[in-house]
C-alpha cells in the first residue's frame, strides 16, 4: 500500500515546494529593501495584464514547454539530460541552415522543414552522449555538459567564421527572408476578431510546443516503446530481463530528448529573432530542467510549469525595469524551485508522509 | 616564438591554473567521498562576490578570503543536508546550488554596491598582492635561469603557492592519513565503513567540507588576485573545466595537477594567440576554448586508458534496517 494518496504526490508535494521557493524569495526581496507583495502585483501585472505581457509569458513558456518536455523524457528513461541547453544551440543551427539555403514557398512548409532541421541536429548533438552512456558507460549528465560548452565553441565558430554576412561584426546569420515568417498570435487572431498585441512575439510555434506534448503523452502512456521507456526507467534489470534493449531505450529516449530542445529553435529564432544570434537560447535549456522537475515529467505538469515559468520571466523584466530588483532574481526562484522540487524532495515528502500515516491510523 | 613569449605564457599557465587545481581538489575530496558535486562553479562564484566585497568594505584582504570561503561552506552546507540528509539527487542539488549563486550573487551584488552587478575595483592592499622570492631582482638577467626563477616562479599571490602545495598536502591525507582512508573507503563502499562502526553521514560532510573551503579560496583567488573586483559570471565556467580535469586526472590529486596545468595552458595560449597557424592550418581560437570539453569526453568514454569514478559516487547511503 502506498504511504501516500496519488493527488498528495501529484499535487501538493509540488504544490508545498513552490509555496517554500516562493517565501523565501519574498525575504529575499524584503531583504533588499522591496516590497514583496507590490512585487508580485507588477509581475501579475506586467505579465497577465494585458496581451502585451501575455504575448511575451506565452513566448517564455513556448520554449520552456520544448526543453521541459526534453528532460522529462529522458527522466522517464531513468536519464538526466543537463545538456538541453546545447541541444538548443544545435536546434537553432539547424532551423538556421535551413531557413536560410531553402527557398521555401510557404511558411507553413518553411516550418515544417526547419521543425525537422531543428529536431535532426539537436538529436544528432544528444546522440554522442547517449551512445557513449550506452555502450561505454561513461555518465550522461557529464558528457552533456561537457557537449553543452562544446556546442557554445561550435557556434560561436560557425556564426563569427562561416554565417556572418560580408561586412558585418555582429556574430549573428542574416535575416531570414520574409516568407519563412511565422504568424505571431497578432496576427493569427485578428481574422477572428481578437485584439491582441502586436509587440508580443509569441508566435504559431506555441501551437505545435501543445501538439508536441499531446505527442508526448500518447507516446508514454500509450505506444509500446513508451511503455518500454518507462520500464527502463523504473528497472534497468528488470527491463533487461523483459528482453528490452538497453542500448535501444538508451539511445531512443536520448534522441527524442535531444529533438524536442532542438525543435525550441522553430520558437526563438525562427519566430522571434527571425535570424541566429549567439546566445540565443538564454538558458532555456537549464529552465527546462526546473520546468520538468516541477511538472513531475507529466506533460500537462510540464505544460503548467513553462506557463508559471514564462509568467515568472516576463513578471521578472517587468520588476527589472520598474523597481530596483535585478533580473537575476528570476535565476534565484529556478534555483530555489529546482532545489525544492529536485533535490530536497525528501525533505517536504518524508514528514508527508508520517502525516498521512498518523491520519489513517486516525481512520482506522 | 621566443624564448621570453615562452616564459610570459607559462607564467599565465600558472596564474589561470590556480583557481582550476583549487577547484579541481575541492571536487576530488567530494567525490571520492562518495558525493559528485557539479557545484563547483557556483561555490565558487559566491566565494568570489563575498570575498571581493568584504575586501572592498573594510580593505583587508584576509577577511575578505574568509568571508568567501564562509559564503562557499554555506553552499556545501546546503549539497551537504540535500545530498546526505534527505538524500536528495546529488546532481540537481549540485545544479541548483550553481544557478542560487549565479543569481544571489548579482542580486546582493546589485543592492550593496548599485554598479550593475560588480563590486567596486580593489586597491593594491586591499588585493593579494605579488610575493616576490629572495635574489628575484638581482637574477633577473641571469640567462634562461634568471627569467625562469624571477618571471616565472617569483611573484605570484600567496594564493598561487597555497594551491600548489594542496597538492602533495592532499595526497598526503588521502593516501597516507587514517581520514583519508576512511574517506576514500566511503566512496567505494559505505556500507563497509559503516560496518566498521564509523559514521557515513560524518565523513561524507567533512569531505563536502573540505571542498566549501577550497572552492572557496578558489574564489577568491579570482576576485582579489587574479583579477580586482567581482563581475557577474566572472568564474566563466572554471568550476566546469575543474570537473573535467578532475575527471581527466582520474580522481587522483598529482594527476589533478597535470591536467589543470594541461587546461591552464590551453587558456593561456588562447588569451594570448587568438588563431594558431600550424602547418598551414589555422587552428581558430574556439578549438581551443572546448579542447579541455573535448578531451575530458574522450578520456570518459575510454579510448585512452578509462576513468572510473569512484563505485559508490552519486548514490546516497540508506542504512539497512
Amino acid at each position: 500500500m502506498d504511504k501516500m494518496p496519488k493527488w498528495a504526490d501529484v499535487v501538493l508535494i509540488p504544490l508545498i515546494s513552490l509555496i517554500l521557493a516562493a517565501a523565501i524569495s519574498a525575504l529575499v526581496i524584503l531583504a533588499i529593501g522591496e516590497d514583496p507583495i507590490e512585487a508580485v502585483k507588477l509581475m501579475v501585472d506586467g505579465a497577465l495584464g494585458s496581451t502585451y505581457g501575455w504575448g511575451y509569458t506565452l513566448y517564455y513558456a513556448t520554449n520552456f514547454l520544448f526543453t521541459g518536455l526534453a528532460v522529462s523524457v529522458a527522466f522517464h528513461a531513468r536519464m538526466f539530460n543537463i545538456g538541453g541547453e546545447g541541444q538548443a544551440m544545435l536546434g537553432g543551427l539547424g532551423a538556421a541552415l535551413v531557413c536560410l539555403y531553402i527557398p521555401w514557398p510557404h511558411w507553413t512548409m518553411a516550418l515544417l522543414g526547419a521543425s525537422l532541421g531543428a529536431a535532426i541536429f539537436g538529436a544528432a548533438w544528444a546522440a554522442i552522449p547517449a551512445y557513449l552512456q550506452a555502450k561505454r558507460g561513461s555518465h550522461i549528465v557529464i558528457t552533456t555538459i561537457m557537449f553543452n560548452f562544446i556546442a557554445a565553441a561550435v557556434l560561436n565558430y560557425v556564426l563569427v567564421n562561416l554565417l556572418r554576412p560580408k561586412g558585418s561584426m555582429d556574430p549573428a546569420t542574416a535575416r531570414f527572408s520574409d516568407t519563412v515568417h511565422l504568424p505571431t498570435l497578432h496576427e493569427m487572431l485578428a481574422p477572428l476578431g481578437i485584439a491582441f498585441n502586436k509587440a508580443g512575439p509569441a508566435n504559431v510555434s506555441f501551437l505545435v510546443a501543445i501538439a508536441a506534448c499531446v505527442a508526448i503523452w500518447l507516446l508514454i502512456w500509450h505506444t509500446k516503446l513508451g511503455f518500454e521507456i518507462r520500464a527502463f526507467g523504473k528497472s534497468e534489470q528488470g527491463a533487461l530481463y523483459a528482453g528490452i534493449s538497453p542500448f535501444k531505450i538508451t539511445m531512443i529516449a536520448m534522441l527524442i530528448s535531444g529533438g524536442l530542445a532542438g525543435m525550441m529553435a522553430i520558437n526563438n529564432v525562427m519566430g522571434e529573432a527571425e535570424r541566429l544570434v549567439l546566445n540565443a537560447t538564454e538558458g532555456a535549456g537549464f529552465i527546462g530542467i526546473a520546468v520538468a522537475l516541477m511538472g513531475r515529467s507529466h506533460p500537462f505538469g510540464v505544460f503548467l510549469s513553462a506557463i508559471l515559468f514564462g509568467f515568472l520571466y516576463q513578471g521578472g523584466a517587468e520588476l527589472a525595469l520598474w523597481t530596483k530588483i535585478p533580473r537575476e532574481m528570476i535565476v534565484v526562484i529556478q534555483a530555489l524551485v529546482i532545489l525544492f522540487t529536485g533535490a530536497l524532495d525528501n525533505m517536504v515528502r518524508m514528514p508527508l508522509e508520517k502525516i498521512f500515516i498518523a491520519l489513517r491510523r486516525v481512520k482506522a | 616564438m621566443d624564448f621570453l613569449t615562452l616564459i610570459q605564457v607559462l607564467d599565465s599557465t600558472i596564474r589561470l591554473a590556480t583557481p582550476l587545481l583549487l577547484a579541481c581538489l575541492a571536487g576530488l575530496f567530494s567525490e571520492r567521498a562518495g558525493i559528485f558535486d557539479i557545484g563547483l562553479e557556483g561555490k565558487m562564484l559566491a566565494a568570489a562576490f563575498f570575498s571581493a566585497a568584504i575586501a572592498a568594505v573594510t580593505g583587508n584582504v584576509w577577511l575578505g578570503l574568509l568571508a568567501g570561503v564562509a559564503a562557499s561552506l554555506v553552499l556545501s552546507a546546503l549539497h551537504g543536508l540535500a545530498s546526505i540528509t534527505f538524500r536528495g539527487n546529488q546532481l540537481i542539488s549540485g545544479l541548483a546550488v550553481t544557478m542560487l549563486a549565479q543569481g544571489f550573487t548579482v542580486l546582493v551584488a546589485q543592492s550593496w554596491f548599485k554598479q550593475g552587478g560588480r563590486t567596486p575595483a580593489l586597491d593594491m592592499d586591499a588585493r593579494f598582492g605579488p610575493i616576490t622570492f629572495p635574489f628575484a631582482e638581482s637574477l633577473a638577467d641571469v640567462p634562461v635561469i634568471g627569467p625562469i626563477y624571477s618571471e616565472l616562479l617569483s611573484g605570484h599571490s600567496i594564493l598561487v603557492y597555497l594551491a600548489f602545495a594542496a597538492v602533495p598536502a592532499s595526497w598526503w591525507i588521502l593516501y597516507r592519513t587514517r581520514f583519508g582512508l576512511r574517506l576514500r573507503a566511503v566512496g567505494e563502499n559505505p556500507a563497509a565503513v559503516d560496518t566498521a562502526g564509523i559514521s557515513v553521514v560524518g565523513l561524507r560532510f567533512a569531505a563536502v567540507a573540505i571542498c566549501g573551503v577550497l572552492c572557496g579560496i578558489a574564489g577568491a583567488y579570482l576576485a582579489t588576485s587574479l583579477q580586482a573586483n567581482f563581475v557577474k559570471d566572472m568564474t566563466a565556467g572554471r568550476g566546469y573545466i575543474a570537473l573535467a580535469a578532475l575527471i581527466f586526472a582520474k580522481w587522483r590529486p598529482w594527476h589533478a595537477m597535470g591536467a589543470c596545468l594541461l587546461f591552464g595552458l590551453l587558456q593561456a595560449v588562447a588569451i594570448r594567440f587568438q588563431n594558431i597557424e600550424l602547418g598551414g592550418i589555422t587552428i581558430p581560437v574556439q578549438m581551443m576554448d572546448a579542447l579541455p570539453y573535448i578531451l575530458t569526453v574522450v578520456i570518459l568514454a575510454g579510448f585512452v586508458g578509462k576513468a572510473i569514478p569512484p563505485k559508490a559516487g552519486g548514490e546516497p547511503y540508506v542504512k539497512e534496517r
